[in-house]
């Protein structure tokens, strides 16, 4: 047998140590949702596999956890898909008319236009909560869909991304585009869109996940309970010990291995894509 | 017919660059006309304002006698080939050849008919649903050439839509290109900055310097009858000898013999044609061969004459060496230039 070069075994074992490091909160939030919640607190975190995961997965998902009734499993992740959904179209869709616009029109003060775009990276939702909820509010679209959504496509990420992709557009496509008798609407629906299918893929998934994970805003935003999301649901369920009442871990537990689980799957389905997206073009 | 009319076309950037001073000239029907020059000579800009995708700054421009100052690029009638040939890659050759008669409504049947016409006369048949990353480059040249003549157009462009082929390959579509226009008919204006393309392709050449034309004329009249110095080096490969001569009493001398007979006075430059040169032993001229270049069918003799280079072209059975050379040269093939603007005497 051939004997391992030293700098493989090396190699190998920082991959190894490193997986590890990754995915063993994920094994012990797993095996967390397997055995009771008093055993839990008794206990705490241990190698022991319980059986009741299928319990505790009902409970999370099926069982609502407010006063309503109607904040189940489900209907958050039902609202999180929405968002996660909503979000990340809505920031690709405005962000590619937004840079269509800088990169193609001759607009007088289009690259002023794009720094002053830029200029709100300084601005994060944090800034701007109070008027943003005022501005929500005033429209009347609390505990909505478009309240949860709309206040936060904007994107100068999504922007610059495609106003870069853009301008490495051969200039001749445009041209030989223009003497094909196509307008500026159909150059981007019939040339633009489906050149820039791999860029959309990558902002999809950076975006999804980055929708998916809003905390602060559907906090603000939703105080009915059906229109919870399930990364601001998971902290409805009672994760404190107080007086009488035993903490539902399990329960809470199975949420946020629900909330983890589509995320990773975007990436994994889209990965191939993202990585040509941001790396490679096919022109 | 004149299909194409330039009067007085003109282009300024708005930062006063002229890029193209009046400029007027007609291109008849069906006629191959070469626009050649240096880069930066005004040719490209000409031709993208023919092609309606520069402004015109002033002056008129007819196509199929119809004045298209205003006219959007799509409806002139025209088609374009570019150098990089700005094929849609996400389309199938099928698709990139008919996406411009999609776009002008025709029915689905049609395009099918005049794509599948269009294919076969270029040898496309077979490539028409791969995608134009899985073409060579002389095929992607095709498809480029296949989505000009779908349309049928007035007027076909070119922008020197060889220049990304390799030399080999340039030859064949050189020849292919124009096969193809004499067969279609098609009014063509084609831009190149290689002037072998340009002699062995127009019908007629215009030949551009910073933004002006020098000359205008038949390859052969280009050739034999420059009209400035500038367009003797240019075109011709090797470029015509310019050497300084005087003139005496209407008798032009280079190196105190007379070559041939003028009306003008004192320094002329002579531009004579390597080939216009022959060796004799008794010729009146000498020259001090340095380098003989074999070419196979003809030999090149690099030298100097006076002071001055100077380069003949040999046919293959005369022997040549390098050292002292007598040669003679017919006066019918010596032009004269004026010394200070390269203007034809």
């Amino acid at each position: 047998m051939r004997k391992p070069k030293i700098s493989t075994v090396v190699d190998h074992a920082v991959l190894i140590a490193g997986s590890l490091f990754m995915i063993l909160p994920l094994l012990m939030l797993l095996q967390m949702t397997t055995i009771p919640d008093t055993e839990l607190i008794r206990t705490g975190p241990s190698l022991t596999i319980g059986d009741q995961f299928d319990d505790n997965f009902n409970k999370a998902m099926f069982e609502a956890s407010g006063f309503s009734g109607e904040n189940t499993g489900l209907s958050m992740l039902k609202n999180s898909f929405i968002l996660g959904i909503g979000f990340a179209l809505g920031k690709i869709v405005i962000g590619m008319l937004a840079a269509y616009a800088i990169v193609y029109f001759r607009l007088r003060f289009a690259t002023f236009a794009f720094w002053l775009i830029f200029t709100t990276l300084l601005l994060p939702l944090e800034v701007r909560i109070l008027p943003s909820y005022e501005v929500v509010q005033w429209l009347g679209m609390l505990n909505t869909y478009q309240g949860l959504i709309i206040p936060l496509i904007a994107s100068a990420t999504a922007t610059f991304f495609f106003r870069q992709f853009f301008r490495s557009v051969p200039e001749e496509l445009v041209e030989a585009a223009r003497i094909d008798g196509a307008g500026p609407v159909k150059f981007f629906i019939d040339i633009l869109v489906p050149l820039s299918q791999t860029m959309i893929a990558a902002m999809f998934i950076i975006m999804f996940v980055y929708g998916w994970n809003q905390y602060l805003w559907p906090t603000i935003i939703t105080t009915d309970e059906d229109m919870y999301t399930l990364v601001r649901g998971i902290k409805q369920i009672v994760q404190v010990l107080e007086g009488a009442v035993v903490p539902e871990f399990g329960r809470s537990n199975v949420l946020a291995l629900v909330a983890v689980i589509p995320p990773v799957l975007v990436v994994v389905f889209f990965q191939s894509w993202f990585v040509k997206g941001l790396t490679e073009s096919d022109k | 017919m004149k299909q194409v009319q330039l009067n007085n076309i003109r282009k300024t950037y708005p930062n006063g660059f002229e890029a193209l001073h009046p400029t007027s000239f007609d291109i008849a029907q069906g006629e191959f006309c070469v626009l050649v020059g240096p880069s930066g000579c005004g040719k490209s800009t000409l031709l993208r304002m023919v092609a309606g995708l520069e402004d015109i700054t002033s002056g008129e421009l007819q196509i199929a006698e119809r004045v298209v100052n205003d006219v959007d690029p799509a409806d002139r009638d025209i088609a374009m080939v570019f150098q990089n040939y700005a094929l849609y890659p996400h389309m199938t050759v099928r698709k990139n050849i008919g996406y411009g008669l999609k776009n002008r409504g025709i029915s689905k049947e049609d395009i099918a008919a005049k794509v599948d016409e269009a294919t076969a006369m270029l040898n496309l048949g077979d490539y028409l649903d791969r995608k134009p990353s899985q073409l060579s480059g002389g095929q992607r040249q095709r498809v480029a050439m296949g989505r000009a003549i779908v349309r049928d157009p007035a007027l076909f462009l070119f922008d020197e839509p060889l220049s990304n082929l390799d030399a080999k390959l340039r030859n064949q579509m050189r020849i292919e290109i124009k096969a193809l226009q004499r067969r279609l008919g098609v009014t063509s204006i084609y831009v190149t900055h290689d002037q072998v393309e340009a002699m062995t392709m127009a019908d007629r050449i215009i030949v551009m310097n910073a933004g002006r034309i020098e000359q205008i004329g038949t390859p052969a009249e280009v050739y034999h009858n420059p009209a400035s110095t500038f367009v003797a080096s240019f075109m011709g490969a090797p470029p015509m000898n310019l050497l300084s001569a005087t003139v005496v009493d209407g008798a032009v001398k280079l190196v105190d013999q007379v070559i041939c007979k003028t009306q003008s006075q004192g320094r002329v430059t002579a531009g004579i044609r390597p080939e216009a040169f022959t060796l004799d032993a008794n010729g009146p001229l000498a020259m001090e061969v340095q380098i003989v270049e074999e070419l196979g069918a003809h030999r090149l003799l690099h030298g100097t004459m006076n002071g001055e280079t100077v380069t003949v072209l040999v046919d293959n059975d005369v022997m040549a060496q390098t050292g002292p050379q007598r040669l003679s040269v017919k006066p019918d093939a010596v032009c004269l230039f004026n010394v200070t603007d390269g203007q034809r005497l």
